[in-house]
């Protein structure tokens, strides 16, 4: 009997082999050789030495003014973005939802973005609000109607770049959101709101008692991918404000640490390493105060 | 609060408009539901009786016709306004909410003056929990509770803010058969207890006649008969009504009136003064039967089933329209149910003639008062 238990074992683990191989050199690899990394002062990629070790890594990368900026650009984008998408989302999608006609070609629009190349969009959003020799942009166009005079949105001032960067976030993440959203408010059951209509209930208090704690799971789901997502940001600054984000003042972490690897001053995996271990820990915290704050509000 | 239905329609409109199907799920029904009593609409699925139940909570605006509760017209007015309480099959009850929750629902989004003080709430909640006897249970979730507890809430939370009228959507179909038949005792007492005029719609014959003071036979949109559950099985009014009710069902034959007497093949088994010469469905009920070893009515017998106080003798005959027959005989009665064949006499008032067209009742002269024949 012993003898079949072992001969089991390494059966099982026989089967889970290729499986543990993949992620084994794929994922966990990976992770264990940044994390060591982080840690190898004056590590030089191409004589494969280090000095020493130590918290000097982390030292720098704090300490870099180009950090800093990207750490701040960074959570600017988040603490802006997700809450607003999330919830420009929930009141595209109830509306989605309220209306019977058209409702398929709305859903069609709103989820266009999602299928569309985020450098083709960027594109599209630079001639929308970049300034040229001949032109002022779209965006300025408008603005001038207000009496507004024109905003370099582009190579401006950093403000006008952030809302940029915001809305142009916004606009590409909603679609998914909004996908999410009209499916959830469609599961939820029919008669609850019968049930809601004969008792006299205000859509107000409708949406705010039924509909909202029927689909906080949905919500949860979609403010923690969405803190991920934006912690995450890159591409999207490199489609409006081009390569060289630094000089743009206009980098994030995820920009940084590509910069260290590949970029013009780069060639420091050292410090890209630590500057990804900051970013993990970063997302990780806020992920563990999002789990301890839907522990009250959501409703499974 | 007596409920008024004058005429009253509901008719889906076709989906598809190259093919007219459009579907009349409540045709012209015109009757009164007496104040203060527990109405059973009953009929087979898709006859329109949610969509009735519906109408009458103003979920659903009818195409035609009126609905008064007493003498207000409520025909236009959105549900809230009507003051009715409605109990879903599925309860409807909010998971994210306790039970107490629940129950206050329907006292919170009151506005105003009529908004009661929370001391207020909290004393309505809890003599509703009391009436449903689940006052232990405050603080659980409807998750936590079983398919039984969780009905009651929904009778709560329907019953606390006092309705005119209290509608039952399939209240039981949910529940297992034990707790089917304690929830509906339970169902009678409280509506006996509240003086709630109540409308419930099942398509369980036996729960309708057991608990209703009054059924409402339909099918397809169409109210066959409405009467006292009693009343419904010992006169119905045509073939479909005869069949619906009853367990085991009504036994239906070929047969023919002539001359003032009832032939069922070649057999004259019953005298039926008073009906005209024609083709007809003869519907016997299965306690319509009594072993007689000279009866006028001869069946080939299949077997003989024991069931203590009664016998159930199954048998066949070549104009019956089901494959079997099924007598219910007193135990003590039981001789004669030997052999290859039975012979029977007929109680005439279990037994009913429909015409063989429009199978509707074809009534013939005999006992028929409702209690003389039941000894």
């Amino acid at each position: 009997m012993r003898g079949d238990k072992k001969a089991n074992n390494l059966k099982g683990w026989l089967y889970l082999l290729p499986a543990m191989l993949f992620l084994g050199f794929f994922m966990v690899y990976p992770l264990v050789d940044v994390f060591v990394y982080s840690f190898e002062e004056g590590y030089n990629s191409a004589s494969q030495t280090y000095f020493g070790v130590g918290l000097y890594n982390y030292s720098y990368v704090l300490h870099d003014p180009y950090f800093l900026q990207a750490l701040k650009n960074t959570f600017i984008l988040v603490v802006i973005t997700v809450p607003l998408s999330t919830l420009l989302a929930l009141l595209i999608s109830v509306g989605l939802s309220s209306i019977s006609k058209l409702k398929e070609l709305y859903q069609t629009v709103y989820f266009l973005p999602y299928v569309t190349n985020t450098l083709a969009v960027g594109l599209v959003f630079m001639i929308l609000f970049k300034r040229t020799a001949y032109t002022d942009g779209l965006a300025n166009l408008v603005l001038a109607w207000f009496g507004r005079g024109p905003v370099d949105f582009i190579d401006g001032p950093y403000w006008a770049k952030m809302f940029v960067l915001c809305f142009y976030t916004v606009w590409v993440v909603m679609p998914f959101k909004v996908l999410i959203l009209t499916s959830a408010l469609a599961s939820v059951d029919q008669t609850y709101y019968n049930a809601a209509k004969v008792d006299g209930t205000s859509p107000f208090r409708i949406f705010r008692k039924i509909t909202l704690p029927m689909i906080s799971p949905m919500i949860f789901y979609l403010v923690i991918t969405g803190f991920i997502g934006a912690f995450k940001a890159y591409s999207d600054a490199v489609a409006l404000f081009g390569t060289n984000l630094n000089a743009a003042e206009m980098n994030t972490i995820v920009g940084y640490v590509y910069d260290m690897l590949y970029g013009d001053s780069g060639g420091y995996p050292s410090y890209a390493s630590a500057a990804a271990i900051l970013l993990f820990a970063v997302v990780f915290t806020i992920t563990l105060i999002n789990l301890s704050i839907s522990k009250k509000n959501v409703h499974y | 609060m007596k409920v008024v239905l004058q005429h009253l329609t509901k008719k889906f409109p076709s989906r598809n408009r190259k093919v007219n199907d459009e579907v009349i799920a409540v045709n012209d029904f015109d009757f009164e539901i007496p104040d203060g009593k527990l109405i059973g609409l009953l009929g087979p699925s898709g006859c329109g009786k949610s969509t009735c139940l519906n109408l009458i909570s103003g979920l659903l605006t009818p195409t035609s016709g009126r609905i008064l509760f007493g003498d207000d017209d409520v025909t236009d007015l959105p549900p809230e306004n009507r003051g009715v309480g409605l109990v879903f099959q599925n309860y409807a009850l909010y998971p994210h909410l306790t039970v107490r929750q629940n129950i206050q629902f329907p006292l919170q989004n009151l506005k105003g003056a009529d908004r009661p003080s929370r001391e207020e709430m909290d004393r309505r909640a809890l003599e509703a929990a009391k009436l449903v006897q689940i006052e232990g249970l405050m603080d659980r979730k409807p998750g936590e509770m079983s398919g039984g507890q969780q009905q009651r809430v929904a009778i709560a939370r329907a019953v606390v803010k006092m309705p005119r009228v209290l509608l039952l959507d399939e209240p039981l179909s949910n529940l297992d058969a034990r707790l089917r038949l304690q929830t509906r005792e339970e169902i009678r007492r409280i509506q006996r207890e509240t003086g709630i005029t109540t409308v419930f719609v099942t398509h369980d014959q036996e729960e309708a006649m057991s608990i209703s003071d009054m059924i409402v036979v339909m099918k397809d949109g169409v109210v066959h008969q409405i009467d006292q559950p009693q009343n419904v099985y010992d006169d119905p009014v045509d073939l479909f009504v005869a069949k619906f009710l009853g367990t085991p069902p009504i036994n239906v034959f070929e047969g023919a009136v002539r001359g003032g007497r009832l032939y069922i093949g070649d057999e004259d088994v019953l005298d039926v003064p008073g009906a005209d010469d024609r083709a007809v469905w003869v519907g016997i009920r299965p306690e319509g039967f009594v072993l007689k070893p000279d009866g006028r009515f001869t069946c080939g017998l299949d077997r003989v089933e024991v069931m203590g106080r009664d016998i159930s003798v199954v048998c066949h005959h070549p104009a019956a329209t089901a494959d079997q027959i099924r007598a219910i005989i007193s135990a003590e009665n039981r001789a004669g149910a030997t052999g290859q064949a039975v012979r029977f006499d007929l109680k005439p008032r279990k037994v009913h003639l429909f015409d063989r067209e429009s199978e509707a009742r074809v009534p013939f002269d005999g006992p028929r008062a409702p209690m003389d024949e039941v000894k």
